[in-house]
């Protein structure tokens, strides 16, 4: 039985949320979409910090659509972690614990032993403001836990930390909560958070789940232009008959596994070649295209090509310059059969 | 700037603390003229005060009594605007109800209306034939005018608005998301409220707390119109003074001296407090 | 610095003197007809005691009527008070006081304009005496008939703060009849004891007959023996800096004549 299966719906204004989420013990589901798409009010609603207007939560089958946030068994880790200033880092722990009627020493006591846990046994009195930003994170993580939840629900963990100590954070915080045997529900922009931390990512767009699976299948699988952007994959929409796929915009592409009916069709812009000419032999997908825009991307360059079908292609420098492209200019792509992805659409 | 010209000039600039500079003139010479309309009537008092028998005339018991009777009532006035203004302030900052636009209006009152008028006010509401002085008399035998009661129900009157304004300012300026942390984390209204909203608007209090001490202790035509004048019980050191004022007004000054030297040392003492902490 | 102002007003003085010398040696302290010469003409500021408020505005059209070309201001206060703006340099012609030991910090601070003073003598000219009554509410709750009354348990009364000319009053009052009553609150003026009495906040306070009279029905007034032994007299003057003291003078005849003593008499006022 899963820990956490909820349906949650809102509407606010014309906006609306219809969102059906389901997290086993131990699991971990990254809500990722952009700014606006409804996932932080999903784990808003979760919390019972803004009233659903239908649907309902369920904890370990008990209901709690209707209880006040303040007796969900629940812990949250808010984006600024919104440790408590004027407390130090042993009694912002302790807080959870203290409101479920602990007495000061034993709430203090569990609040050491996860600030230990957490390698910040030196920090214990130290106050919110003079920790590292991964600190104060683990010392959030540790609020959150103290209080013993079902439901743990992390609001952008990553956001407010520098770009430098994010790998290494990031890491911990995947480490940390894999020990955590409830249902976890993660919020993020960012894909990487979600590939590395979750067990399983919900793509939310203008309030509804458009994808839903394991990291590594959404990362080569993306279902909307959105998903296939934060992946970095070329994605087409198409329909299947055998190994080819006619796209709607009329391109044939040439897949390797047989299919039939509508199907969604992606390839990375590292798997296709550029050539000034058509090319002989080579890849049996090859399409005349246009140049739209070069742009640098890490050690390769990244050619934005229109035509029959829009791509991204990525190739280095050097080939950038035998090939002497320029925005406006005519090219053939090539991508081989292998190496594109066709799947039901 | 000299005759050394623009590299020494350059130079100068370069020494000047970063960030801060050099404040504009427009802003120096107004908060100059401030300053003196502020500080100048109490060169007035400091010039005009008879020194010699300075010493003399302050420990005189009259002098202590009205002296004493002044910070213990202003203390207690400014708890009771604590314990009633917090929760208003809350309620105007937070919560929704009808006419509450009204209410936070209301609340200003004290600060326009005369106190003389709040002192009227005072007695015809509390007063022995008062709407609900009348009852208090009759049922539970108990009068408030000329009472040391009457001087903080009067003080409490003119001061709390200053309370409530800072308050619900500091209430506003908080961030809320540290609330519904502290809800995720369990914590009902009260607890929220105790452990987390007002140790974050602290600082809000304690401003409020010291403009209505101080307000309080200067406190003047509401008392004596609402408690009277009478030594030890109700006659407070801006009575005195005023009372000096008729007969004496070397004795006015000297109480007006007293009155301003022990309330700087207590608000300095508070504030090296709250510095420190 | 503090003798700016004073200097400045002694230099008025002297100028408003030279000018209207010839007008202040007709008048004649007791004829009417020495105010009436119409050559008298400017603002005159007179510093009086509240309680003659209604007597001096009522003085004030007669005098300006008789005279079309001058003004009466008034400053109206405390004695006390006036007394200390008058010797902090304000620019009375005329001080009204109370009793007569205002005058006498006048006298004894800023001094008196001495012409006047050669003509009225020291310490002012008293114009108006006051006795005191004791005033209740209507209906009298407390039942207060005389002086001893007000000694009873449980009789709660107001009277004026010794600071102030009828506290002073009030204190000598007391000791002429031999008692020694606590009041609930020493008022900072006779006002501030009749709105007491007025709202039912004390069962009796002690004022002067004049302030009885002015508050109507609101209170009630009871007269006592004692009370003749304790004539307050109001004094009168002209401060030594005081800037017109040729009108200053003409007011102070008009209050000192039969026109002055009858409207003072209306007010309930005895005149010396």
């Amino acid at each position: 039985m899963p820990v956490l299966s909820a349906d949650l719906c809102l509407s606010r204004g014309d906006f609306t949320l219809d969102v059906a989420l389901s997290v086993a013990p131990g699991e971990v589901l990254a809500l990722l979409g952009p700014n606006g798409a409804g996932k932080s009010s999903a784990l808003r609603a979760l919390a019972g910090l803004i009233p659903l207007t239908g649907g309902h939560v369920r904890l370990d089958g008990d209901d709690h659509t209707r209880t006040p946030v303040e007796r969900r068994p629940i812990g949250m880790v808010f984006q600024d972690y919104l440790l408590f200033q004027h407390m130090s880092a042993l009694d912002n722990v302790a807080f959870g614990p203290r409101c479920q009627g602990l007495s000061k020493a034993d709430a203090r006591a569990r609040a050491a032993a996860l600030l230990d846990h957490m390698d910040l046994a030196g920090y214990a009195r130290s106050r919110p403001r003079d920790l590292s930003g991964g600190q104060a994170q683990r010392v959030a993580l540790a609020r959150a836990l103290a209080v013993r939840p079902r439901l743990l629900l992390l609001d952008e963990p990553m956001a407010a930390l520098d770009v430098g100590t994010r790998d290494h954070v990031r890491g911990r915080l995947r480490h940390l909560l894999e020990e955590f045997d409830g249902a976890t529900v993660l919020v993020t922009h960012d894909p990487l958070d979600a590939m590395v931390l979750a067990d399983r990512i919900a793509v939310i767009e203008n309030g509804r789940v458009v994808q839903q699976g394991p990291p590594a299948e959404v990362a080569r699988r993306p279902r909307t232009p959105y998903v296939a952007r934060l992946v970095g994959l070329n994605l087409f929409h198409g329909r299947a008959e055998g190994t080819v796929v006619t796209l709607s915009g009329g391109a044939r592409v040439e897949v390797h596994e047989a299919y039939d009916g509508p199907a969604l069709v992606a390839f990375p812009p590292r798997a296709v070649a550029l050539y000034p000419e058509r090319p002989r032999g080579g890849p049996r997908n090859v399409w005349p295209l246009e140049v739209d825009g070069v742009e640098r991307f890490g050690d390769q360059v990244r050619v934005r090509l229109t035509g029959p079908l829009d791509l991204a292609a990525d190739i280095s420098p050097a080939a950038l310059a035998e090939l002497g492209l320029a925005r406006g200019g005519t090219v053939w792509a090539g991508v081989k059969a292998a190496e594109v992805e066709c799947y039901p659409g | 700037m000299n005759r050394s010209g623009s590299r020494s000039g350059s130079a100068t600039h370069g020494v000047m603390r970063v960030g801060s500079g050099r404040p504009p003139w427009p802003l120096i010479l107004p908060a100059l003229v401030g300053v003196a309309f502020l500080v100048l009537p109490l060169v007035g008092l400091v010039v005009r005060a008879p020194w010699p028998d300075m010493g003399r005339r302050i420990t005189e018991p009259e002098v202590l009594a009205a002296l004493w009777l002044s910070l213990s009532t202003a203390t207690v006035s400014t708890v009771l605007c604590l314990v009633f203004g917090v929760p208003l302030a809350w309620l105007l900052a937070r919560t929704e109800f009808p006419g509450r636009r009204f209410v936070r209006a209301l609340v200003t009152v004290p600060l326009v209306i005369p106190p003389v008028v709040g002192g009227v006010a005072l007695l015809l509401v509390l007063g022995r034939n008062g709407l609900v002085g009348r009852y208090l008399d009759a049922w539970f035998g108990l009068t408030i005018p000329f009472t040391s009661l009457a001087v903080v129900l009067a003080q409490v009157f003119v001061a709390m608005p200053f309370l409530v304004i800072s308050v619900e300012g500091a209430l506003r300026g908080a961030d809320r998301r540290y609330e519904e942390a502290a809800a995720t984390l369990g914590a009902g209204r009260v607890t929220v409220f105790a452990r987390v909203t007002l140790p974050m608007v602290l600082p809000g209090v304690g401003a409020g707390a010291i403009l209505c001490w101080a307000r309080a202790l200067g406190e003047f035509g509401a008392t004596i119109t609402f408690a009277g004048n009478f030594p030890g019980t109700t006659q407070t050191m801006p009575l005195a003074v005023y009372m000096a004022l008729q007969s004496d007004p070397e004795a006015a000054i000297v109480l007006s001296l007293v009155l301003l030297l022990v309330s700087l040392a207590v608000l300095a003492t508070l504030r090296e407090k709250w510095v420190n902490a | 610095m503090r003798d700016a102002p004073r200097r400045l007003g002694a230099a008025l003085t002297a100028a408003a003197l030279a000018l209207t010398a010839c007008g202040s040696e007709d008048t004649g302290p007791d004829t009417d007809a020495g105010v009436a010469e119409g050559d008298l003409t400017g603002r005159l500021t007179v510093f009086a005691a509240a309680s003659l408020t209604d007597v001096f505005e009522e003085l004030a059209e007669e005098f300006e009527a008789r005279d079309p070309g001058a003004e009466v201001v008034f400053n109206f206060a405390g004695s006390g008070e006036l007394a200390t703006q008058i010797n902090s340099g304000a620019p009375a012609d005329v001080f009204a006081a109370a009793d007569t030991s205002t005058m006498d910090q006048v006298v004894e601070g800023e001094g008196l304009a001495g012409e006047w003073v050669a003509e009225h003598g020291e310490g002012g000219a008293i114009f108006a005496t006051n006795t005191m009554e004791i005033a209740v509410p209507p209906g009298n709750p407390a039942g207060i008939e005389d002086l001893d009354d007000l000694a009873a348990d449980g009789v709660s009364v107001a009277f004026c703060a010794e600071e102030v000319p009828c506290g002073t009053a009030t204190l000598t009052v007391l000791e002429a009849a031999g008692l020694d009553v606590t009041p609930v609150t020493y008022e900072e003026n006779v006002r501030a004891v009749l709105t007491k009495v007025e709202l039912g906040e004390v069962d009796a306070g002690l004022v002067y007959v004049t302030d009885v009279d002015a508050a109507g029905t609101a209170v009630t007034g009871i007269s006592f023996p004692e009370a003749d032994e304790v004539v307050n007299d109001y004094p009168i003057a002209v401060p030594a800096g005081a800037p017109r003291p040729a009108l200053a003078a003409a007011w102070i005849d008009l209050v000192l004549s039969e026109t002055g003593a009858s409207v003072l008499t209306g007010a309930g006022f005895g005149t010396p």
